[in-house]
């Protein structure tokens, strides 16, 4: 790895100091580790198109199940806040008084599992409602005032689990005068339902894109081992151990592995930010404070290095798979 | 330093490359390796480079037996054996220098030392001042030489050629068998697979001679 040239700086005076340029056996084993690795990072970009084109292939299998995974992530994340603010509504019986449901409000709030009850009267509903839906002239056929006063409750904290907050409904249904009590989680729990199975999904598409980036840097590993075929066998025989040899195609992978996630997170960066206006503005109009959340520094390192894993996979696999099928035996003719 | 005992090379059913070889080679010793082609005289030497492992009987060299070598060990055992090919074997997208140093670079040697060793290699067989040209810019005996410095670039004790001379004039021949002698002479076994008989009754060596997988000469020191 080219951090290994950077070891500690004792180690290298040692080195120098030593009486043959070669006294250290791990500086020297270091120092060709690096050779091998930048010798490997030359070669690819001595054919910069075509190592440009596995890097962005590499880039686009990475880049999209990761950006979906942010993106579903973000989602959870707003529908946690969402649930957090559950509230009950209580819709009482026509006939009762606002005093009478005044006082059963403050029973209510009584409640050790209730922070606050807020009493809607059902005039100002009423006046409400003819504002907001527009349809006054209908409204004014109206007799009576259909609406009855209505109690919004928001739950302590401790209670906002589903069973707290389902416990809590019963415990206002069987209150006297309370007509109906409606909680609306349902469409919050299929909105997790389906972000579940959408990162399910997610995850599958990753697990199957990762294979077919091994597969990709497989194939090119490969391609690279026929181009060196000559100089393969020339290793084996002058007695390059098995290690000896496939050690530059494990660098090649890495290599590829690094490309391919910088392209992965220059994609995603890229396109969070092509898209992140739009979704401000929606955001705003359902008065949510939903914001994407990029992969961060920790991620990016992350994404990263799970390429390079991979691309190192993906060599391992190919190099041992078409290694042995370069013998010597074949070099010496007659 | 090399030592055949009742070496049995069987490739399948009906093809027996080697009958119950047995020949012994002193460390210093410069010895040819003759025959027909088809006699075995590649399949010796594959047996020596552990290219190939024998049906029966035991291969020696250095003290190692070979048969029961693992195969992890094999890269080592070669490191202590110099091979010349008849077509060298040459890589030829990297310099002269390049080639003879991948002996050393498999064994990790740092970079001053690959560049002492590979200049004194190619001083020794005069090829000095034609590090830095790729190898198909020389000549077909040059290339034989640069074959020849990357064989004993690492010093080692016993060198094998099949048909160094094979494509080369009488005169460039003699230069090279010289230059074989001279390793002799230092202490390396060497053993030479030829079947250029003017070549080898002029050098007056002891003859292995092969045919049809038997060893019918040369088998005992002394010729």
């Amino acid at each position: 790895m080219a951090t290994d040239s950077r070891q500690s700086p004792e180690n290298r005076r040692g080195a120098r100091q030593g009486r043959s340029p070669s006294a250290s056996p791990v500086r020297r084993y270091l120092d060709y580790q690096r050779r091998v690795a930048v010798d490997a990072a030359r070669r690819l970009w001595r054919t910069p198109v075509a190592t440009a084109m596995t890097w962005t292939v590499m880039g686009i299998a990475l880049a999209l199940p990761v950006a979906l995974l942010l993106l579903l992530g973000s989602v959870q994340g707003v529908s946690a806040g969402w649930e957090d603010s559950a509230r009950i509504t209580a819709y009482l019986e026509m006939h009762v008084p606002v005093e009478q449901a005044q006082s059963l409000a403050d029973d209510i709030e009584a409640d050790g599992r209730v922070t606050s009850v807020v009493v809607i009267n059902r005039e100002q509903a009423l006046a409400d409602f003819r504002e907001s839906s527009g349809l006054q002239d209908v409204l004014g056929f109206l007799e009576d005032n259909p609406l009855p006063h209505t109690f919004l409750i928001t739950p302590e904290e401790g209670a906002r689990s589903a069973e707290g907050v389902a416990s809590l409904v019963t415990f206002v249904e069987g209150m006297e005068d309370i007509e109906r009590v409606q909680v609306d989680l349902g469409w919050l729990q299929r909105l997790n339902a389906i972000t579940d199975i959408l990162t399910r999904s997610a995850w599958a598409l990753a697990v199957l894109l990762a294979a077919a980036v091994v597969l990709v840097i497989g194939n090119t590993v490969r391609l690279a081992i026929e181009n060196r075929r000559d100089e393969i066998l020339v290793a084996k025989l002058v007695g390059g151990t098995d290690a000896f040899v496939r050690r530059p195609f494990l660098y090649t992978g890495t290599w590829f592995g690094l490309g391919g996630g910088l392209v992965a997170w220059l994609l995603i960066q890229l396109t969070f930010w092509w898209i992140s206006g739009p979704i401000e503005r929606l955001a705003g109009l359902y008065n949510s404070e939903f914001s994407l959340n990029g992969p961060g520094v920790e991620g990016a390192l992350v994404l990263i290095v799970v390429a390079m894993v991979l691309g190192w996979l993906g060599a391992w696999l190919a190099v041992k798979r078409h290694m042995d099928d370069i013998e010597s035996g074949d070099i010496a003719g007659g | 330093m090399i030592e055949f005992r009742q070496v049995t090379k069987r490739y399948d059913s009906d093809h027996t490359a080697l009958r119950q070889v047995s020949f012994q080679l002193e460390r210093g010793e410069l010895a040819f390796l003759t025959g027909h082609s088809g006699a075995g005289k590649s399949t010796l030497l594959k047996l020596l480079m552990v290219m190939e492992r024998p049906t029966a009987g035991d291969v020696v060299v250095g003290g190692q037996h070979l048969n029961r070598l693992p195969k992890r060990q094999i890269p080592y055992i070669r490191r202590h054996i110099g091979v010349v090919f008849q077509n060298h074997q040459l890589l030829f997208d990297r310099t002269v220098f390049d080639n003879v140093a991948m002996p050393l670079e498999v064994m990790g040697v740092s970079p001053t030392d690959i560049g002492r060793r590979v200049r004194a290699a190619l001083d020794k067989v005069g090829l000095l001042k034609k590090e830095k040209m790729n190898p198909m810019q020389l000549s077909g005996g040059e290339q034989q030489r640069v074959g020849i410095a990357r064989a004993v670039v690492n010093k080692p004790p016993v060198l094998l050629a099949d048909e160094p001379t094979g494509n080369l004039d009488p005169d460039l021949s003699a230069d090279i068998m010289h230059l074989f002698t001279q390793f002799s002479q230092v202490g390396v076994t060497v053993l030479i697979a030829s079947h250029d008989v003017a070549l080898i009754n002029a050098m007056d060596r002891r003859q292995l001679t092969l045919e049809q997988g038997r060893l019918i000469a040369g088998g005992h020191s002394g010729h």
